[in-house]
């Protein structure tokens, strides 16, 4: 049986504190009109009442960050021979993320797959990864543009959290998710919480129950690939797009990277930096050709990622963790819950009705019995991936 | 490859070829004696070429593994890495993230007849597998090559160029887009050369790459000669940056480029969405 404590609500800011004295904490606070994770600072509290404007990705993968250092080095006997010494800088910063959603924490479960289940480990992911503690606070309700039920989620769900906290009478009952999360639960603050447990599984019901209906995102990875040659469809989706690369950059599961050196003199660093693939130079050839040329190109891109060819990859699992932020910060109201409902509804109009198959994604399931749902996704999605084998130009595309 | 695949091995330059007016060939052997005693590789995979303070870019291996001596890349001069790539000479470092991607199924295309067709720079990937068979040359049936450029002068690898169409085992065809002075071999676009060689689809595989106007007219020839689409080969040329199937550049629906490619039947191509 997982740990389970309780803590009041007047402690929050002691632990934050003693939290603190050996972790960088980040927690959510006002900053102008959004809702930003930063450095914990008592004196500016935190905000945890609503979701963040951005969520907590930067904790795991930084905004910026530096690969490599390398310097070129003078021979002083031969001046025209230059020696070059290149370091790799893996981080070792500790982390704890207080007071993100279920949904900032599933977010690095899509990244997870990529970044460490793949041929090669992202040593730079890994160390984040590692040094990163998810302290995360079950919902009170959905708001309008939440559809993390429709994903496989919910309002609760541990997955990708280390710590899972639930509002109670006078304080807060803490659930253990992970190992990782054990190490935090030293605190002489924090009190035996089973007694709360009753408690805690009436408030989650109640998150789950205020969730709008769950949009029905069954059989999107073939409905968006059957409709991708359908460029008045995509140029209808993408046609208020104006490419700002928003929703990119604010939401938990786009992982994309560009990589670029600078230099200094003699000296340089290798930097990866988020990138947007809502952006015409995203996939520009160095010979001028463009395979996404146009804004609907990239857009389908960008939804065909989440819904088709990354469950089609990974066990069926969509890779949009349904946070909504992408709707709420987008500046003309692109939604991406219409665009695949429209994508499905477009080559078969008769969606509504139960399909025949399977679903792929356990899509519209409550996240009630999410441990055992969630480690049967990641097993097939592994299994999946080995399929892949290496030796590739005999090899077919996926395993379908 | 170290444990961390973002960090390049250092190499160094031990020649430099002028091949063309925009096409430099750089010969590199690796410094870490282990780490090149370990390096292994499959005709057709690639490297990210390090020019530090200015970034990587992707070329594709083009000596084969059967002369270990030194990994060969040409580049050709189209932005901001392949330029700072130029200025470079023999003794120089360079940093070479290697080998990514697939290869050719060399294993496969035993036994079997071979059309390789390259135009341009497009014969560097051609030229790995090429050799790599001529240096094995009895597991393999007939080899024909076609390799085309613009002009004379837009022929990379002139200097092998003589040895290949003396090799009685290696059936060579050189063509140009225009009459130029000199000139003894074939002048016409390569597809329509490609049909006049009329070469059998019988147990036949054929390997192309080049501009992707060329490929396409190239892979249309082929079929008029019989060739399935399972029978041809070819490698694309996406934009790429981790090269390791991460960061999440160069896919083209489920297959990334980097990890799935380069190199694609034609048949696997049709099968993904069209988005080349
Ligand atoms: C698998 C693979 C194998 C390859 N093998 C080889 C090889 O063996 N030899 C070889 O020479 N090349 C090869 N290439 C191509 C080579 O990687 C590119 O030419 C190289 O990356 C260009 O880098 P650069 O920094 O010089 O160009 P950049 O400075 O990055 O310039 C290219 C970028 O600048 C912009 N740009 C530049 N020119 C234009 C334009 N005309 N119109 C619009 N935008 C433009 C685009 O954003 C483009 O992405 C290969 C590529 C791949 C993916
Ligand atoms: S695609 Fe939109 S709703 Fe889905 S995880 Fe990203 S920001 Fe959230
Ligand atoms: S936020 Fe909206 S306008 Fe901006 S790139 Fe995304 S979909 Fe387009
Ligand atoms: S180059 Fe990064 S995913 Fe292919």
């Amino acid at each position: 049986m997982a740990q389970t404590k309780f803590i009041k609500k007047e402690s929050l800011s002691a632990w934050l504190e003693e939290l603190g004295q050996a972790h960088t904490v980040l927690a959510p606070r006002f900053e102008g009109d959004s809702i930003i994770f930063r450095p914990y600072d008592s004196e500016k509290g935190v905000f945890i009442d609503r979701e963040a404007t951005a969520p907590p990705k930067k904790a795991i993968f930084p905004q910026s960050e530096t690969l490599l250092e390398y310097s070129q080095i003078k021979d002083m006997e031969n001046l025209t021979k230059i020696a070059i010494d290149v370091k790799e800088t893996i981080p070792t910063t500790t982390y704890v993320v207080f007071g993100g959603r279920p949904c900032d924490a599933r977010g690095f479960t899509m990244f997870d797959r990529v970044y460490l289940d793949g041929d090669q480990v992202d040593v730079y992911y890994k160390a984040r990864r590692e040094n990163t503690c998810f302290i995360t606070l079950t919902c009170e309700k959905g708001e309008t543009t939440c559809f993390c039920n429709a994903v496989g989620s919910g309002p609760s769900d541990p997955d990708g959290s280390d710590l899972l906290i639930t509002p109670v009478t006078d304080g807060y009952y803490i659930e253990c998710v992970s190992t990782k999360g054990e190490g935090l639960l030293a605190s002489s603050l924090l009190t035996d919480g089973s007694s709360m447990e009753g408690e805690a599984t009436k408030y989650k019901q109640a998150a789950d129950a205020s969730m709008n209906e769950a949009p029905d995102f069954t059989g999107s990875p073939e409905k968006l690939l059957a409709v991708f040659d359908n460029g008045p469809f995509w140029e209808e989706m993408s046609d208020k797009c104006i490419s700002c690369g928003a929703c990119t950059y604010l939401c938990p599961t786009c992982y994309c990277f560009n990589i670029t050196d600078e230099a200094n003199g003699l000296k340089g660093t290798r930097i990866r930096s988020w990138d947007n693939c809502m952006s015409s130079m995203f996939t520009s050839e160095a010979s001028g050709h463009n395979p996404r040329p146009a804004k609907a190109n990239r857009l389908k891109n960008r939804v065909g990622h989440k819904f088709s060819y990354y469950p089609d990859i990974h066990g069926g699992v969509i890779s949009c963790c349904g946070c909504g932020r992408c709707i709420k910060s987008c500046p003309v109201g692109v939604d991406i819950r219409e665009m695949v409902k429209s994508a499905i509804a477009f080559v078969d109009p008769t969606a509504k009705e139960v399909p025949a198959e399977e679903p792929k994604a356990a899509p519209t399931e409550k996240p009630a019995p999410k441990e055992t749902s969630v480690k049967a996704e990641n097993t097939s999605a592994k299994a999946k991936k080995n399929k892949k084998s290496k030796k590739p130009a005999s090899k077919k595309k996926g395993a379908k | 490859m170290t444990s961390n695949p973002y960090l390049p091995a250092m190499a160094t330059i031990q020649e430099v070829i002028e091949e063309t007016p925009t096409i430099k060939t750089f010969r590199v052997t690796l410094n870490n004696p282990q780490i090149k005693k370990d390096f292994n590789f499959g005709p057709g995979q690639v490297g990210q070429l390090s020019a530090f303070g200015i970034g990587e870019a992707t070329f594709v291996i083009n000596s084969p593994p059967t002369r270990m001596d030194y990994l060969q890349f040409s580049v050709m001069k189209t932005g901001e890495v392949t330029s700072m790539l130029h200025t470079l000479s023999a003794g120089d470092q360079i940093g070479v993230r290697a080998p990514l991607g697939n290869a050719f199924p060399y294993e496969d295309m035993k036994g079997k007849d071979i059309v390789f067709v390259g135009g341009g720079i497009g014969m560097a990937p051609l030229r790995t597998l090429l050799l790599f068979m001529l240096d094995n040359r009895k597991d393999y049936g007939k080899i024909t090559l076609l390799y085309g450029a613009r002009s004379p002068v837009d022929m990379a690898f002139s200097y092998e160029l003589p040895e290949w169409l003396e090799r009685d085992d290696l059936d060579t065809h050189l063509t140009i887009d225009a009459e130029f002075e000199g000139w003894e071999h074939n002048v016409g676009l390569i597809p329509n050369v490609l049909l006049d060689i009329n070469p059998s689809p019988e147990n036949c595989v054929a390997v192309t790459c080049g501009p992707p106007i060329m490929i396409k007219f190239t892979v249309q020839a082929l079929a008029k000669l019989g060739f399935k689409d399972e029978q041809i080969y070819t490698t694309l040329e996406k934009r790429m940056k981790c090269g390791i199937g991460i960061c999440g550049r160069c896919n083209i629906g489920t297959s990334y480029v980097c990890q799935d490619g380069p190199v694609y039947t034609y048949a696997q191509l049709k099968e993904l969405p069209n988005e080349m």
